[in-house]
């Protein structure tokens, strides 16, 4: 065997791993209840294909086989524990369906969608919440998680295993909401996914699972095509995440909006983004903060920015969401639509109720609207009274050339 | 499933008494479903004794054994399903709105 054989192997684990992964884990814990042997059995099957497949070759159908692998773990832990045969005998099941070409597919699909609504059940703590989803549907190592989230590997592990336990003994149940409650929940489901984007970051800035988030999204997008706010969400992540490869400079300097090379935004992502945000009726939060995004996207140059509809859309999301941070991008927003001085009162608006105080991102807004109208001196110490109040490198430098740009 | 339903006080009720659903209602519904095995309000906390033994010997105190703001005034035993049956139980409850509830599920030794 070459290393060649080797490496094509890995990648065809991998790849077969992205989509069958999840359904895995899914239907193993449908039928036996435990996650950790659910997740124990699918890890084994994809070091059993890092194993075998460089030797045998890549069977015809990878998923079926990782199927059949994982499931035949399970069934040994289980005739080693007696369980009932009730469960040995739906496992069987499960190695027919997974061993033809064609699964049942939509049985598969609600297995993803049912986990999906566990890891995200509104009784688990928020940080759970997201690490689970991480760990059991995107297969993230408990390592890398604890690294992005700033905890001790053990201390993740601990959390993860609170979590599952408490699906346990709660009986948080492994099933899709229907009608009105599918409603109700879903936002909970889509915050989760928008703090995997967001959230998590690496060291270096970069949203450690961003990647993650999106094709997860796109999942429960077509798991629940008639929900638009997940259309939206999906919208917004691949409008913010074109952005990507533009984001720094050669001295991995945060390159701000108005002077990145627009020629290095994903095009293919902002006409997906923008075709999915076409025809929502009724949009909701995520459709006006994707409009938003897409209003950036699509202008040809940071001064043919339509600030005008950018400002519209935070006048809706400030009505349906309004909080803080949210006031002060609509500052912003109408500071470059309608001028600084129209920019400054919002800003004053924003800020009376105390909750932007100290905070860097109000600080430096002040500080862009002053210099914008002229008052250099006072616009460079708000800069540097925003940079002293900022934890991260890249952002803090970006703060100080400000203030010495004047 | 069976889930104890801790019934509590909290010092910020939602205000909009109007909304309130009504407690007889709740009790009538839930036990004609089977979901509501027993229930009860209870004493004010002023009426609770703390019982402790150390070293074989009896420790009595007056009142409850937490000193909160939240406090425990009346429990439901419910049969639920599923913690989120146990949760829509737990939303129509008059005390949801005025106070809170805690779900605590039986421990299942089973598993």
């Amino acid at each position: 065997m070459t290393d060649p054989d080797r490496a094509a192997a890995a990648d065809a684990v991998a790849a077969t791993a992205v989509d069958a992964y999840p359904k895995i884990v899914a239907a193993l814990i449908r039928i036996t209840g435990d996650w950790t042997l659910a997740e124990d059995s699918a890890q084994e099957a994809l070091l059993r294909a890092l194993d075998r497949w460089p030797a045998d070759g890549v069977p015809a159908n990878p998923a079926g086989w990782l199927m059949t692998v994982a499931r035949n773990r399970v069934l040994d832990v289980l005739r080693r524990a007696s369980v009932e045969r009730r469960k040995l005998r739906e496992l069987a099941v499960l190695a027919v369906t997974a061993a033809t070409a064609e699964p049942a597919w939509e049985e598969v699909t609600d297995d993803r969608l049912r986990l999906i609504f566990t890891c995200c059940h509104p009784a688990l703590p928020i940080e759970a919440r997201v690490a689970l989803t991480l760990r059991t549907i995107c297969a993230v190592p408990t390592a890398d998680i604890a690294r992005v989230f700033l905890v001790t590997e053990s201390t993740m592990t601990r959390r993860l295993t609170r979590a599952k336990a408490k699906i346990a003994a709660a009986r948080i149940p492994y099933r899709v909401p229907q009608g009105p409650a599918l409603t109700e929940r879903l936002p909970g489901v889509l915050a989760v996914l928008y703090l995997l984007f967001t959230q998590g970051y690496d060291a270096d800035g970069e949203p450690a699972f961003a990647d993650e988030a999106i094709r997860l999204t796109r999942l429960l997008v077509r798991l629940v095509p008639e929900q638009p706010e997940a259309s939206a969400l999906l919208a917004l992540l691949l409008l913010q995440h074109s952005r990507h490869a533009a984001r720094r400079d050669d001295n991995d300097d945060l390159v701000p909006l108005d002077r990145q090379d627009r020629s290095r935004w994903d095009r293919d992502a902002i006409a997906e983004g923008v075709r999915l945000l076409a025809g929502s009726p009724q949009p909701g939060p995520y459709a006006w903060q994707a409009r938003i995004a897409a209003c950036h996207a699509t202008a040809p140059s940071a001064e043919e920015t339509d600030w005008r509809r950018i400002a519209d859309c935070y006048d809706q999301l400030a009505r349906l969401q309004p909080s803080p941070v949210v006031a002060l991008n609509r500052a912003v927003a109408y500071g470059y639509a309608y001028g600084p001085a129209v920019g400054l009162t919002r800003l004053a608006e924003a800020s009376s109720g105390g909750a932007l105080d100290g905070y860097p991102l109000a600080l430096a807004v002040e500080a862009d609207l002053l210099a914008r109208q002229g008052n250099g001196e006072r616009a460079a110490e708000l800069f540097r009274a925003a940079a002293a109040r900022t934890p991260g490198d890249a952002e803090r430098r970006a703060l100080l050339d400000r203030a010495a740009a004047r | 499933m069976k889930y104890m339903m801790f019934v509590c006080t909290d010092p910020e009720p939602d205000s909009d008494h109007a909304n309130h659903p009504d407690v007889e209602v709740w009790v009538t519904e839930n036990d004609a479903a089977g979901r509501r095995l027993q229930g009860a309000q209870l004493a004010p906390a002023s009426a609770a004794t703390t019982v402790r033994v150390r070293n074989g010997q009896l420790l009595l105190s007056d009142g409850p054994f937490a000193e909160v703001k939240e406090m425990i005034v009346g429990f439901d035993l419910l049969e639920c399903a599923d913690l989120d049956e146990a949760i829509e139980v737990a939303r129509a409850h008059p005390m949801a709105w005025a106070g809170r509830i805690e779900l605590r599920p039986f421990a299942d030794f089973e598993q």
